[in-house]
């Protein structure tokens, strides 16, 4: 559609600059959209058009974003909330992977425990916080529970499902050399489910992410998503933008980093793509 | 999933009626706090007089107008946007990063900001949903339409397709699995707005309140029924919309 590669190569450049020349072009197209949106919002926030309360200039945004850095704000409270994350993601996977592992494996483990478990996976995160608030109160507990619950569906699911595709072809050869169930475990069907635990970990960890956001919202004095609250009460909208970019450069880093160390846990699959 | 249903197995029921059995016990002869394990029949009993005084129905009826007119918006954009994207590589070239950005914000990172702009009250709440339904419907229509294969398309060229002809009888019904698989991930993203929207926005009749008021209160029963009533509604919408993607997608050749 573009018209700009087609003249690249009429200038019959040698191809590596041609690619660099379209991916250029490319970036600067998917820059136009936010760079023109952004001077609109300062336009209309520099007129006045609409109240700067409502909608404060992208400079005060930024100001306020650097000064939460500058003030160790930002470090201490992302900290904390990092902390629950890390703390709810393990609780949960744990849970997820051994739940998951057991119903794949045995499908009598299944019957007995995938109506349970299909049942409290039908009820959202938020569902589930004022039965944790009346349980464990508002405090740390409260956070690692809705999040790890959070985790364990997903994290779960993934590892029955991957765990079920594993060729029975694969157990068979098992069997015939006598691999103990440990071993068969370890050597047979956690490599072959890998993929699919991988993803299941990774749904996992952006389901974190967003009910730690939940539950920060609704109850806490400390934290990334206390922060958001603050700003909202004291009408501060540049505060709030500000941590809306946090939280989402920080869910783009959390995801991008998990699928880096995917890639990297599953090199030795010599797959043709 | 269908095979599941249609196959009863009663050790399914083993561990609920335990669960159960070791609640009703324990409220029985006190083992735990009584404020916190409140005797199974309370909870049933709480239902019958939610069921009778009407509040029930006036709460299922508001809750699930708000989420169907929510998704409604969501699903639509998502649709439009998201065959837009795909059929015009400009476009996509254009927004598709910038869409792309915008999602990685956590979806309740954005009640403060709505409630700012939108207010507490049922338009804050539709944003919301809207919001939760837009990104799956988005995703899957574009990922969709972008799976149609190159030889269909070159076959509509040969046949001298207009515009409309080849969305209508090509695009369209090739993306179509797909793109209800959106609109089904779509619908459960908007139960969760909904009661997010419940939740967290000003307190309006719905399925969310007696979750709200028993945690106030301290009423373990009407947090327990709500939860219940919560999965039972979420539970109903996806078997629903398994329904009716089987339904819309008989034509297909298996």
């Amino acid at each position: 559609m573009t018209s700009i590669p087609r003249s690249v190569s009429a200038l019959r450049l040698p191809p590596v600059l041609a690619g660099y020349l379209t991916a250029l072009s490319r970036g600067l197209l998917a820059l136009l959209l936010p760079l023109g949106l952004l001077l609109l919002w300062q336009l209309i926030a520099e007129q006045q058009w609409i109240s700067p309360q409502l909608l404060p200039p992208p400079t005060q945004v930024l100001d306020s974003l650097l000064e939460l850095y500058s003030s160790g704000e930002l470090a201490s409270n992302l900290g904390i909330s990092l902390a629950r994350v890390l703390w709810g993601f393990a609780a949960g996977s744990a849970a997820g992977l051994l739940l998951g592992v057991a119903m794949g494996l045995s499908p009598r483990v299944e019957a007995y425990l995938l109506p349970t478990f299909k049942a409290i996976s039908l009820v959202p995160v938020i569902g589930w916080v004022p039965l944790f608030i009346l349980f464990v109160g508002i405090e740390e507990s409260l956070k690692v529970l809705v999040i790890a619950k959070a985790v364990m569906v997903p994290v779960a699911i993934n590892a029955m499902k991957g765990i079920r595709n594993v060729p029975v072809g694969f157990f068979e050869v098992a069997r015939l050399y006598r691999f103990s169930l440990w071993r068969t475990v370890r050597k047979v069907v956690l490599p072959a489910a890998l993929p699919s635990l991988a993803n299941g970990l990774r749904l996992g960890l952006s389901n974190a992410w967003m009910a730690l956001v939940a539950v920060e919202l609704l109850a806490s004095s400390e934290g990334i998503g206390y922060l958001m609250v603050y700003g909202r009460q004291l009408f501060q909208l540049d505060l709030v933008m500000a941590t809306m970019v946090v939280i989402g450069v920080v869910g783009l880093v959390l995801d991008q980093g998990l699928q880096l160390l995917e890639r990297h846990l599953l090199t030795w699959r010599n797959s043709a793509y | 999933m269908s095979q599941n249903i249609s196959k009863f197995d009663p050790r399914g029921l083993v561990v609920p009626l335990l669960l159960i059995a070791l609640w009703w016990a324990s409220a029985h002869w006190g083992w735990a706090d009584t404020r916190l394990v409140v005797p199974p029949l309370d909870v049933v009993a709480y239902a019958r007089e939610q069921f009778v005084s009407g509040e029930l129905a006036l709460g299922l009826v508001a809750s699930l107008a708000r989420d169907l007119a929510g998704f409604a918006i969501g699903a639509g954009a998502g649709l439009v946007i998201g065959a837009l994207l795909a059929l015009s590589p400009l476009t996509d070239r254009l927004a598709g990063p910038s869409l792309h950005a915008v999602k990685q914000v956590a979806l309740f990172a954005w009640i403060p900001l709505i409630s700012v702009w939108f207010g507490q009250g049922e338009p804050a709440k539709l944003v919301f949903i809207a919001l939760a339904t837009f990104y799956p419907v988005l995703f899957n229509t574009y990922e969709g339409i972008k799976s149609v294969r190159r030889e269909l398309a070159e076959v509509t060229r040969v046949f001298g397709f207009g515009r409309r002809q080849t969305l209508l009888r090509l695009v369209l019904p090739a993306a179509s699995p797909q793109i209800f698989a959106g609109l089904h991930l779509g619908l459960i993203y908007s139960w969760l707005g909904t009661i997010g929207a419940e939740y967290y926005l000003k307190v309006a009749p719905g399925v969310s309140t007696p979750l709200i008021d028993g945690r106030e209160h301290f009423e373990m029963a009407r947090v327990l029924y709500g939860m219940v009533l919560i999965g039972l509604v979420g539970a109903l919408l996806n078997a629903v919309a398994t329904r009716l993607e089987q339904r819309t997608l008989r034509w297909r050749p298996r």
